[in-house]
């Protein structure tokens, strides 16, 4: 007797359709988070190093605010808020999104600083003396070699925002967690549907760590 | 913004209750804290066994250890969670089922503590196997060279120095314990963000609500980061600055 | 003392060592030289079993040191080894890193044993300085420390794999100093070096490595006199040059 024999997996079939549509959503969500939270990321990271004090305090703040508080209490605090000041009601798809580009910022921007960082002194130099200003330092110079540094660790970031969208189930966005449990409900089966998006979780983040790792070496043999 | 503020709120008893929504929020610090700390437990005791497993020269005990650390690295925690509460019941023989299922006590506070806590192990393994091979390969030679055995060497000569290096990072995931214990509320742990969402919507106050629920796991942050601080000044040693190589 | 005989070892596909053969008697101090890459720290690593072998055979005092049925700690407990990067325990102190061998090795209790390590710390010349962390001494002082270490194990031969290559140069006579009078004492030592005046003063014999083979094995007198291999001609030029 096995240990499956109460289980039956032909349901999962007919859901498919339908998990498909979550996991559209959760792709989706954390592709615009990254690509969001990079940016903006970026921009922390530069207010953080800027020699402008406030502008530094006030993103310092910010970021150690969103890495002590967990993030299904931003996922609530967003949901609750924005209507609030909006005045009008606000789906909780779009919510996920904003909250998620919001709070990953925090985290890619520690990543960034560290990159920046990790240009040595002497390039912002030579950029200077070759007559060019701040902006033209950091974009031409600083920036793409901190992202080309950096490159495999905001990757494993945006692989662990991806584990992280499963938490918009909190406020019942439809993503791919959310999708199973409905298919589960439906055909009382919420077992299988479990077992099934843990397994399509897995094998995507694992192959996706896999490649990371890939890179990280091509990049190591690059220095 | 049109928003009716009410501080007095927490000091108000819920709808058709005799407590205050106080004793709701002080109950979930209460099941916050204790999923925590008991999850942090096992997560010690597995991560450090596990973490020295990847790095023993025996191919089948690594393997393994790598197995339960990629398994739990790659699908979302609150996942796992699921798996622990609806799916794992499912797996154990009938009789052990029906019990975990209808009689077991605490039912939901021990899968939330066994979920998390193997959960972290993972990421503590990682670390102490960091720890270890960020140590000179040449600390392993002396220690066997002077005739320690392999296991006297880890206890002698590795570890000491790997816990030191790792404490560091252990103290962000032991912040980390405090925020993910959240994901708990979804299997009915009724921590912090299951009374939160319970308050918000029992007494529509859910500024106030949500910023005391911030301010609990705040005060948790800071006294996870403030105990680990201390471990680590104790445990300095004289002339070795932990990062510098 | 120590015989090795027709030892080859691979990394994978790459071969590090090629059928090296070499004793060395009671007593017998031997250098053992050649480029960076070319075996010799390999090939010492071998006589003690840190660096495992694929073909050959090395024996210490008779015992099979690739046989899977010998004691190996029991072993190297009576082979002193001091390292290149020191690798003193730097979360023990100085006295601490002399004992814990005797103790948890050799069953000596813990009075004895931090009461030989301090003599031995004295003959060093670093009396003073026990109480300290290794972090808190200059290399020269680590890699004395490292050779009392050793010495407090009652080791029947010594390694020395390139003792003074990672020190400041004003360090390195500190260390070579301890290292002569040990030679002079009589003790059987294995030292894989390139400090040729060390080798000119107390070797015996020295053994010229290239590319994983022992290319030349030769008495003190013969090697500084004409090294038959082209090879060794050009290392000790380059090397004795500056």
């Amino acid at each position: 007797m096995s240990m499956f024999d109460n289980f039956d997996f032909s349901v999962l079939a007919p859901s498919l359709p339908f998990l498909w549509s979550g996991l559209l959503f959760t792709a989706k969500l954390t592709l615009i988070a990254m690509a969001g939270g990079i940016f903006l990321g970026t921009l922390l990271a530069l207010a953080r190093l800027s020699a402008i004090t406030p502008l530094a305090l006030a993103a310092t703040w910010y970021v150690n605010v969103m890495r002590s508080i967990p993030l299904l209490m931003v996922i609530l605090w967003f949901f609750l808020v924005i209507p609030l000041i909006t005045g009008q009601p606000m789906g909780a798809e779009n919510s996920a999104i904003l909250t998620f580009t919001a709070f990953e910022a925090a985290y890619y921007s520690e990543i960034m600083r560290a990159g920046i960082q990790s240009v040595p002194r002497g390039q912002v130099w030579a950029g200077q003396a070759l007559g060019m200003n701040y902006r033209q330092t950091m974009s031409y110079i600083v920036l793409p070699q901190a992202f080309r540094n950096m490159l495999p660790v905001l990757l494993t970031q945006t692989i662990i925002l991806f584990q992280d969208t499963s938490l918009v189930y909190a406020i019942g966005a439809k993503d791919l967690l959310k999708a199973a449990e409905v298919a589960g409900k439906n055909y009382n089966r919420p077992v299988e549907m479990y077992l099934f998006v843990a397994l399509i979780y897995f094998v995507i983040c694992f192959s996706l760590s896999r490649l990371v790792k890939h890179l990280q070496a091509r990049i190591a043999i690059i220095r | 913004m049109n928003y009716h503020w009410n501080w007095g709120i927490f000091f108000e008893q819920i709808q058709g209750g005799e407590e205050t929504y106080l004793d709701w929020l002080l109950t979930g610090f209460g099941w916050t804290v204790a999923v925590s700390i008991s999850a942090w437990l096992i997560a010690l005791l597995l991560g450090g066994l596990i973490g020295v497993l990847r790095t023993a020269p025996h191919r089948g005990l690594a393997f393994l250890a790598t197995c339960h650390v990629e398994f739990y690295r790659n699908i979302p925690l609150l996942v796992q969670m699921f798996l622990w509460f609806f799916v794992v019941p499912e797996l154990l023989p009938r009789e052990l089922s029906l019990w975990v299922k209808q009689d077991m006590p605490a039912k939901e506070f021990v899968t939330a503590v066994l979920c998390l806590g193997l959960f972290t192990s993972a990421r503590i393994a990682e670390q102490v196997r960091a720890g270890i091979q960020s140590l000179p390969r040449g600390q392993r030679m002396a220690g066997l060279a002077i005739g320690l055995t392999l296991p006297q060497t880890y206890r002698y000569v590795i570890l000491p120095m790997a816990i030191r290096i790792i404490i560091p990072p252990l103290t962000s995931e032991f912040m980390n314990i405090f925020k993910n214990s959240a994901v708990a509320f979804a299997i009915g742990v009724m921590e912090l963000t299951f009374q939160a969402r319970q308050m918000q919507e029992d007494s529509e106050q859910g500024i106030e609500t949500y910023l005391a629920v911030t301010l609990l796991y705040f005060i948790c942050a800071f006294i996870a980061n403030r105990g680990m601080a201390f471990i680590e000044r104790r445990s300095r040693v004289p002339g070795f600055i932990v990062g510098a190589k | 003392m120590i015989e090795i005989r027709k030892v080859s070892k691979w990394y994978g596909q790459f071969q590090v060592l090629t059928d090296c053969s070499t004793r060395i008697e009671k007593g017998e101090v031997v250098v053992v030289c050649g480029p960076s890459g070319s075996g010799k720290s390999t090939l010492i690593k071998c006589v003690n079993g840190l660096e495992s072998f694929q073909e050959g055979e090395v024996t210490v005092n008779g015992i099979s040191v690739g046989d899977p049925k010998t004691d190996l700690p029991r072993l190297r407990s009576h082979v002193g080894m001091v390292f290149q990067h020191f690798e003193l325990f730097p979360h023990m102190t100085i006295t601490e890193n002399l004992a814990i061998g005797q103790v948890k090795v050799l069953g000596r209790g813990k009075d004895e044993a931090i009461e030989r390590g301090l003599r031995l710390l004295e003959r060093v010349g670093l009396k003073s300085q026990a109480g300290k962390y290794p972090g808190q001494l200059s290399g020269g002082q680590q890699q004395r420390v490292a050779i009392a270490r050793a010495l407090a194990m009652d080791p029947i031969c010594m390694l020395f794999d390139e003792p003074t290559s990672a020190l400041d140069p004003e360090m390195i006579n500190e260390v070579l100093d301890v290292m002569v009078e040990l030679a002079n004492e009589g003790m059987t030592m294995m030292v894989v070096t390139h400090e040729m005046g060390f080798a000119r003063k107390v070797a015996d014999r020295v053994i010229f490595m290239d590319q994983g083979c022992i290319v030349e094995d030769a008495t003190k007198d013969e090697f500084f006199g004409t090294p038959r291999s082209e090879r060794a001609q050009l290392f000790l030029s380059k090397i004795l040059s500056h």
